[in-house]
């Protein structure tokens, strides 16, 4: 069972290469891709399933050489978690996609892309050893500039530039800190890591993880560092856009969380604070002056990033399980949001809050969508950012991070008014004017686009199970934060398989 | 890690966050060519000092192959984003007639909102651009814009 860990990435980049064969066959590329992802889904649950029973790590040793030089893939509690989620993600956004009539048609090019950007991000979570975690973020980065670009209009050229180079140089900072790293201790396995970096000099190991955290910073796009991402993200298409704001910034904080509770534990954290802090107020702050719903989605990215770092900040078990389960909980319902926004755009050409109007009364079902989400996005009680926000702001009090909790609470507080803000703007009120007699008639915009509609659903439903099922789930992330919070352990489940 | 080597490296670093602080894209991929070969000068030089061969030494003295191995990948990828970059720059050019990175569409209406239209150094720039593009370059891009929203 071990063994088949490096399938969450080799089904997709076998996927990707067969798709590229089929460039001309559009239904042959979409159900291979289907497919793949279905079987990549299956498989992650399989090998959650046999962590959880087993309680221990899913090792792989690829080629049997040793950990120390050899490529390690370890699939852990919470890489397990996250793949599963980032699966199943993906395979609805697929969906979407290809509902949205004529999306994947334009380019032969799509599928491809995307499998390999799933391919990425499986191995991104595998990686047992920071070099193999540069691969893994160069060959999503590498999908994410196709699909970002893939239509090659003006503004995405524009936004894309920007944004391609903005991760190309964080690229070479996480390269220049992975030769560092070497230098300093002779290893990259993070089974081998933490003790090797504890015998390091204080000043080093700071110098270290202050690179560290600039390059993982930048791809999680935390305060100072978020600038390019309400900038890039908008002008890709629906389908795009929403996986990338599900998944692509997660994967920098799930490296964030990583590298600090394994590699630095309690280092610096009031740094962590500070960044938190900022990221929060300052993104829910940008939103709030925004006037377009994909804009106003971006900055909300953003913001939120600030809640998970605040849960590495103030360090300790429960604050890292609060931050393992609002990282859950923020892929389903960022990605179906921006899903929402997709059908908005598709049906009504614009995503304009000043052009829309009255969408609730066109389609309940539609509104419905997107309140369940924009809830929980706010945080309210009984929904999933409920739970994570509680186990946030419980952890900060109990560590006495007062400042912290009152940000939290502000930051939320304001999440709910810019969310108001995009539903006063598109749902609320009469129908919008153009076309007056096509507007005045009740049309349920969803079911022009039926797909997209069932995708969307499901991944609110998604949302909804984390919220009804948040108990044994949030047991479930107390015994993921558990494991990496207790020192050695992580390297004692890889040793244990050599 | 001998001192020509870190001095080097040094250099090639500056060198490359010199040309990447430019607006044009020729010199951010020739500034970011710089750069990766800055970061690979760096993870070679992490193996240990030159002059030992890296697989079959005599008398047992090995390089570390490790930092190779990684370059070797390193080097394949940064030539990857190259690509990507040149074949960018050369969408950009085909659009537009310059090849300079533009600003988020937002900033620029913040900045005319706050009445200035622009710092005066950028105003040379752009005469200097609008002159060699075609004035109507500004024209082109207000319908995309509105098509898009």
């Amino acid at each position: 069972m071990d063994q088949l860990v490096p399938l969450t990435f080799a089904i997709p980049l076998l996927g990707a290469a067969l798709s590229l064969i089929a460039v001309r066959r559009q239904r042959v590329q979409r159900v291979l891709n289907l497919t793949c992802l279905t079987a990549t889904l299956g498989l992650a649950v399989a090998l959650l399933v046999h962590v959880e029973r087993g309680d221990q790590a899913a090792v792989a040793q690829v080629g049997a050489w040793p950990t120390d030089i050899g490529i390690t893939y370890v699939l852990d509690r919470l890489s397990g978690l996250l793949l599963v989620i980032a699966f199943t993600t993906m395979l609805l956004v697929l969906v979407f996609a290809v509902g949205e009539k004529g999306r994947d048609e334009h380019s032969p090019y799509y599928h491809p892309a995307y499998l390999v950007l799933a391919a990425g991000i499986g191995a991104a979570f595998c990686a047992g050893d920071l070099f193999h975690l540069f691969v893994a973020f160069e060959i999503l980065l590498m999908a994410s500039y196709v699909l970002l670009t893939l239509h090659g209009q003006p503004g995405q050229v524009r936004s894309g530039t920007t944004y391609v180079i903005i991760n190309s140089v964080e690229s070479l900072v996480l390269l220049a800190a992975v030769g560092l790293v070497y230098a300093a201790t002779g290893t990259l396995s993070l089974a081998d890591l933490p003790d090797a970096l504890a015998a390091l000099d204080p000043g080093v190991r700071t110098g270290l993880q202050v690179l560290l955290l600039i390059a993982f910073g930048l791809k999680a796009a935390v305060f100072p560092l978020f600038f390019w991402l309400p900038d890039a993200y908008p002008t890709a298409p629906s389908p795009v856009t929403a996986v990338f704001a599900g998944l692509l910034t997660k994967v920098g904080v799930y490296c964030m969380i990583r590298t600090q509770t394994l590699l630095f534990p309690d280092q610096h954290r009031t740094l962590l604070l500070i960044v938190a802090g900022l990221t929060m107020i300052i993104g829910v702050l940008g939103a709030i002056a925004q006037t377009d719903m994909k804009r106003i989605l971006s900055f909300h990215i953003v913001s939120q990033i600030g809640y998970m770092v605040m849960g590495l900040g103030i360090g300790g078990p429960a604050a890292v399980a609060a931050t393992v389960f609002f990282l859950l909980h923020q892929i389903p319902i960022k990605t179906s949001l921006f899903m929402v926004e997709g059908v908005v755009e598709s049906t009504e050409g614009t995503g304009a809050l000043d052009r829309l109007s009255g969408l609730a009364r066109r389609s309940g079902w539609l509104a419905l969508l997107f309140a369940l989400p924009a809830l929980s996005l706010a945080g309210l009680p009984p929904f999933s950012g409920f739970v994570g926000k509680l186990g946030l702001i419980t952890a900060g009090v109990d560590r006495g991070q007062y400042v912290l909790v009152v940000l939290a609470l502000v930051g939320s507080l304001l999440t709910l008014v810019s969310m108001a803000k995009i539903w006063l703007g598109a749902f609320w009120g009469a129908p919008a004017v153009p076309g007056a007699a096509a507007a005045a008639a009740p049309v349920g915009l969803l079911r022009h686009r039926r797909t997209m509609g069932g995708a969307t659903g499901m991944l609110v439903a998604v949302g909804l199970v984390l919220a009804i099922a948040a108990g044994p789930i949030y047991s479930y992330c107390e015994r993921t934060a558990d494991d990496l919070t207790t020192p050695g352990r992580y390297a004692a489940q890889v040793e244990a398989d050599r | 890690m001998s001192i020509p080597m870190a001095a080097l490296i040094g250099v090639l670093f500056a060198a490359g966050t010199y040309l990447m602080m430019h607006r044009t894209m020729t010199r951010i991929i020739l500034g970011f060519a710089v750069l990766a070969n800055a970061v690979n000068l760096l993870i070679i030089t992490a193996g240990g000092p030159p002059g030992s061969p890296p697989v079959l030494g005599e008398d047992g003295v090995l390089a570390d192959p490790v930092p190779q191995a990684l370059v070797l990948t390193a080097i394949v990828i940064g030539f990857g984003i190259q690509a990507f970059l040149l074949a960018l720059a050369w969408r950009n050019w085909t659009l537009d007639g310059n090849d300079e990175v533009e600003d988020d569409i937002a900033d620029r209406r913040l900045a005319e909102r706050a009445g200035l239209e622009e710092t005066p150094e950028e105003a040379v720039e752009d005469v200097a651009t609008e002159v060699d593009a075609g004035v109507q370059r500004r024209g082109d891009e207000q319908p995309q814009d509105e098509e898009r929203r």
